[in-house]
């Protein structure tokens, strides 16, 4: 029984101290943003990395998965004699919840994975030891601008994958299914709210961006600085990032759209 | 008076230094001096501290008791600007070379200049040039780290770390995995460039011979003590048990060949007796 409470109170102690270092390095990350904008070059090209990098894997995603709501909402819908709202449904579901959460999930896999074996491998290489002795700060040079560019990109991705994801489910809705093409757009131009889905989903995605790349960031960072280290701390930056963004979407939402 | 104490006054001066990693101690209040204008070896066999000394050494990282003063300044007592400041008269040469992989020769060793000089595009790749020219990989300069063999990107990394002219250069393990004319071409530019360039060279090594070729001063380091210190020549010709057996790479001595285990006899009788219970 004691060696239980005390084993739980490792796994806590353990968990607090990386929480205190991940909260140490986005401060250090967030103090070096004189950095960017004094060579916006840096932020440039990791935007490209990790933004223009992923428009490939959420364009087909985005696509995919509106032609998928299109489908599975005109049979529901139907069934109801409601197959004109089609456009409410899928762009709601897409601006509110899917674009930017499946948009995350996405970044994850993709550009916080590859952020993380970066950072880690230039950890394990003493890339990141070189740049100290060479009087570079390490955080400010190669973790700042990466950070900026995640949070710059997610909500420009997750933006990319709603208007796929609504021009998919009008391919399925109006083009296979029958639905008609004013409807489907007019339906959507007046249930649609600026405020309460644009701005909201927005918002969603911006948060999902600083937590992705801090997770992605802060694993690669703290990897263990070896072949199967910096393998499970991709792992884990992908486990880690789904988990946080599936929580948050639920918190968010609650306090969004909440009575 | 005032002059001579200063020249004579050690670039690195290391007092009581004590740095432990958990419960293990990988340094033990040792005192090391390393001379201007010298070459100086830290050597000792694999585990002992070598690299952990220079990390020290350049203030990446902090010991548990003791002072490093780097040209007169206690690096552990600098604030980042300063010990920045520090950190550009001071060049290391990683094991691993470490130069940026995504970047070509010429970039990685133009980086510190472009880092920390305003310098014209045109002075920078002159000067570049010369140095590239100095360790013999000017032709090399568009290569990506890549495409380099292990003793090229160490001569890449040596030009990066001589680029801002710096008072001194840590070297770490400069000689292993190479073959013998990269070994005979890092040893020759080591020593010649210490002498061109007036540096103070700090040599991390277990390569014996190499490193006893052009150092100056050598400290033997173990179980977290500097075992013995002197010229190369003292060094190779020691009459201590430990020195003799790690210069002379005798199998077994005071640092055994078996790792700590059991009696062999009963070992292998404890392992029939449990066959037969089975």
């Amino acid at each position: 029984m004691l060696e239980q409470l005390a084993r739980l109170g490792r796994v806590g102690i353990t968990f607090l101290k990386h929480l205190g270092r991940a909260n140490l390095l986005l401060f250090n990350i967030l103090s070096g943003v004189g950095e960017v904008l004094r060579r916006p070059r840096l932020l440039i090209a990791q935007i490209y990395s990790v933004g223009v990098l992923s428009v490939l894997i959420i364009s087909v995603s985005g696509t995919f998965v509106g032609m998928v709501l299109g489908l599975q909402g005109y049979y529901i819908l139907s069934q109801f004699g409601a197959e004109q709202t089609l456009g409410v449904m899928v762009s709601a579901s897409l601006v509110r919840e899917l674009g930017p959460v499946v948009a995350a999930l996405l970044f994850a896999g993709r550009a916080g994975s590859a952020l993380t074996a970066e950072i880690g491998l230039m950890k394990a290489t003493e890339q990141l030891s070189g740049l100290e002795m060479m009087a570079v700060n390490p955080i400010r040079r190669v973790l700042t601008p990466r950070f900026f560019a995640g949070f710059i990109s997610m909500p420009l991705l997750a933006a990319l994958f709603g208007a796929l994801g609504v021009l998919g489910g009008y391919f399925v809705g109006v083009g296979l299914l029958g639905v008609d093409d004013g409807a489907y757009w007019s339906q959507m131009q007046s249930k649609i709210d600026l405020n309460k889905d644009i701005y909201n989903g927005v918002i969603k995605s911006l948060v999902f961006g600083v937590v992705c790349s801090w997770i992605a960031l802060f694993q690669g960072y703290d990897a263990v600085p070896t072949s199967e280290g910096v393998s499970r701390s991709t792992t884990r930056t992908v486990v880690h990032s789904s988990l946080a963004v599936l929580g948050l979407d639920f918190v968010l939402t609650a306090l969004m759209f909440g009575e | 008076m005032s002059d001579t104490t200063q020249i004579e006054e050690p670039l690195v001066k290391i007092r009581g230094l004590t740095f432990r990693r958990g419960s293990r101690a990988i340094f033990d209040g040792i005192d090391i001096d390393i001379q201007r204008g010298k070459v100086t070896a830290i050597m000792g066999p694999s585990g002992t501290g070598k690299t952990t000394l220079l990390k020290l050494i350049g203030g990446q990282l902090r010991p548990d008791a003791g002072t490093i003063h780097v040209d007169g300044q206690d690096i552990h007592a600098l604030n980042t600007r300063e010990l920045y400041k520090l950190r550009m008269r001071m060049g290391m040469l990683f094991q691993s070379g470490a130069l940026l992989t995504d970047i070509s020769v010429f970039e990685n060793v133009a980086y510190p200049i472009r880092e920390h000089t305003d310098l014209p595009e045109s002075m920078i790749r002159k000067l570049l040039l010369l140095k590239l020219e100095a360790v013999g990989l000017r032709g090399a300069r568009d290569l990506m780290p890549s495409e380099l063999s292990g003793g090229m990107a160490r001569r890449v990394a040596l030009a990066r770390a001589m680029v801002l002219d710096p008072m001194m250069i840590m070297y770490d393990e400069p000689f292993t995995g190479q073959d013998p004319i990269s070994m005979g071409v890092l040893v020759k530019l080591i020593r010649k460039l210490n002498d061109a360039s007036r540096l103070s060279s700090i040599i991390v090594s277990h390569d014996v011979q190499e490193t006893a070729q052009i150092a100056d001063q050598i400290y033997v380091i173990s179980n977290g003590r500097v075992i013995e210190s002197g010229s190369p020549e003292r060094i190779m010709n020691s009459e201590l048990e430990w020195t003799d057996q790690f210069v002379h790479g005798h199998a077994d001595g005071p640092v055994p060949f078996h790792y700590p285990a059991a009696d062999l006899d009963e070992d292998l009788l404890s392992g029939s007796r449990m066959e037969s219970s089975c």
